[in-house]
């Protein structure tokens, strides 16, 4: 599991695609938050789950390993037990980087991960971290760790907010 | 490479605030404005649905007053903060978050008169108890704990009381019911004690003090420790959708600062006590030398009391940093030092003390703490007014209490004020 900030912003840096598995189309749910604010940060989201045709205005697959192009991150919304799946499914997929998130902690599928050279983090938010990260979290009074002496830096295709 | 876990006297400079993103500024701008523009509609929605983060109404929140609370919750070890107009307005904020009519609350006895005030009539109007309880006796904040009980509050060290708290024991009685701990940490600042680490909740301030400690502006901030479990079927507000916030369920949405979420999205943004960015960037100027500042108020304060022990005019003094003080061993335990607040009584009595008061040359008399002056004050006619006689006494208030909060000036001339005073109130 990586969690340094230079880890974090390197993979959220280089990261264009993610697929969001257990993405919901409730506006209200966490998954819906997360990705919606991660695709107007320049993010291109694809939902992952069964239940639906779109979401946020993207096509649904039903797995990871339908998906057709290049994906950056595996981003899961799904409880503990259901993720070695999709970590295989990241894996065969060639993705760069599974992202479990808060309250989502599968040590044997982070483990998979990071034996097949992906980045892996686990117990995190996506969107948390992007806006800590990025800017964003600092203006509603986040403690985002972040000292530095250089102007915030932005994730590419995105206007400095 | 893990990250560096950068020391207090380093936060207090950089924590909260990078160079500014549009012109590179190195000190903090003020961004002395009420309002900031949309890109478009659909950015106005995804901001009033907080699902981005960004400024829309410096209400709710401003970059100036944001490096402000960012700084304050590093340097209490939190997760997150909200700044206030003043830190009655801080403990207001708090207890209005996690508070609804029928629940009651657990507070130490000692505590600022106008907190004694906020608990036992203001919030008792709207159908909120509060059982005061010897701050020097975790079993009895337990003893006082009842089925409705949805928060315990105490000071870390009593105002003007001068009693410490032991942080951690009530945090425990706290979290065996399942409440939170709310400390005011006002007297210590965070560079002398941490409640968080101790194990307490939410950590409120009076930023007006030590923070900013100048005495020249008003301000208080709510820090949260992003540790209390808020779904543990006690706190609906946390989890069920948010009637004040178009459904927003702020424990699941915003997880481990989702109290503060709430105390500013609901609670800051209907109350509006908002703290003006103006003030935000004089309390930082201070925050900036808060760790230089409390080593010489401690110094100067402990140098003091010992004097006024020796000195044949003074019937007794209170200051932690004495030795012989009850609890001594506790202070030193869980503060780095026993800050610049302490209190004493002139022999003879109070007409004695406030001659004292009256015959300083440079020490001020008025009822601020926490300045680089020494102000001297007399809690029963002042501070504590508005309490009983009963209720003065369980704040640890005595009739002839002289209060000090000890300054950053030479501390012989601040001596000599002392001597030349208690000459001309003992002559």
């Amino acid at each position: 599991m990586q969690d340094e900030i230079t880890t974090l912003r390197r993979i959220l840096a280089a990261a264009r695609t993610i697929a969001v598995v257990g993405l919901s189309a409730e506006w209200h749910r966490p998954s819906h938050f997360a990705a919606k604010y991660m695709q107007a940060k320049g993010y291109r989201v694809i939902p992952v789950n069964p239940r639906y045709d779109t979401i946020l205005g993207e096509r649904c697959v039903a797995r990871v390993e339908d998906i057709t192009e290049p994906v950056d991150i595996v981003d899961v919304f799904r409880r503990t037990e259901d993720v070695e799946p999709i970590a295989d499914g990241a894996i065969r997929i060639g993705a760069k980087c599974l992202w479990q998130q808060i309250g989502v902690k599968n040590l044997k599928a982070d483990a998979k991960a990071r034996a097949a050279g992906l980045d892996s983090v686990m117990d995190r938010c996506v969107k948390i971290e992007h806006a800590r990260l990025f800017g964003g979290l600092h203006w509603v009074g986040v403690n985002t760790r972040v000292l530095s002496a250089r102007r915030p830096l932005v994730s590419p295709g995105t206007t400095v907010l | 490479m893990a990250d560096r876990v950068f020391q207090p006297e380093t936060l207090a400079i950089h924590a909260g605030q990078i160079p500014d993103s549009a012109t590179g500024a190195r000190a903090l701008p003020i961004y002395q404005t009420t309002s900031f523009v949309f890109d478009s509609a659909e950015h106005a929605a995804s901001l009033f649905n907080l699902a981005t983060f960004g400024n829309v109404y410096s209400r709710l929140s401003n970059p100036t007053v944001a490096a402000l609370e960012e700084r304050v919750a590093a340097l209490e070890c939190g997760r997150a903060a909200v700044a206030s107009a003043s830190g009655m307005a801080a403990e207001a904020m708090a207890l209005m978050t996690m508070l609804q009519a029928g629940d009651h609350v657990v507070a130490a006895g000692a505590l600022y008169g106008g907190t004694v005030t906020m608990l036992a009539v203001n919030l008792r109007k709207f159908g909120v108890e509060t059982t005061f309880v010897d701050a020097t006796r975790p079993d009895a904040f337990a003893a006082a704990m009842r089925p409705h009980t949805r928060a315990v509050f105490a000071e870390s060290l009593g105002n003007p009381s001068l009693t410490v708290l032991d942080v951690a024991a009530v945090a425990d009685v706290a979290h065996a019911h399942d409440v939170p701990l709310v400390i005011d940490n006002t007297v210590p600042s965070p560079f002398l004690c941490n409640p968080i680490a101790l194990g307490a909740d939410i950590v409120v301030h009076s930023a007006t003090k030590y923070l900013g400690g100048h005495g020249s502006t008003l301000a208080g901030i709510v820090v949260e420790s992003g540790k209390f479990p808020w779904d543990n079927g006690k706190f609906p507000g946390m989890t069920e959708p948010s009637p004040g916030y178009h459904g927003v369920k702020f424990y699941e949405t915003f997880g481990d600062f989702g109290f503060t979420m709430r105390c500013r999205m609901e609670t800051l943004r209907v109350y509006g006590a908002a703290l003006a960015p103006m003030s935000a960037w004089q309390i930082l100027q201070g925050v900036e030398t808060l760790p230089l500042r409390m080593e010489r108020h401690c110094s100067n304060a402990l140098a003091v009391a010992q004097h006024l022990r020796a000195h044949p005019a003074v019937s007794w003094v209170n200051y932690p940093g004495l030795e012989d003080h009850p609890q001594h061993a506790l202070m030193k335990r869980q503060m780095k030092g026993a800050s610049g607040l302490l209190a004493f009584g002139v022999k003879g009595g109070l007409q004695r003390g406030i001659a004292f008061i009256e015959s300083a040359q440079f020490m001020s008399h008025l009822v601020n703490i926490g300045d680089t002056r020494t102000l001297i004050s007399h809690p029963a006619s002042t501070t504590h007014r508005q309490l009983d006689d009963a209720q003065q006494l369980a704040a640890g208030v005595k009739p002839d209490m002289i209060r000090i909060s000890v300054g950053l000036e030479h501390i012989d001339d601040i001596l000599w004020d002392i001597d030349q005073s208690l000459a001309k109130a003992s002559a």
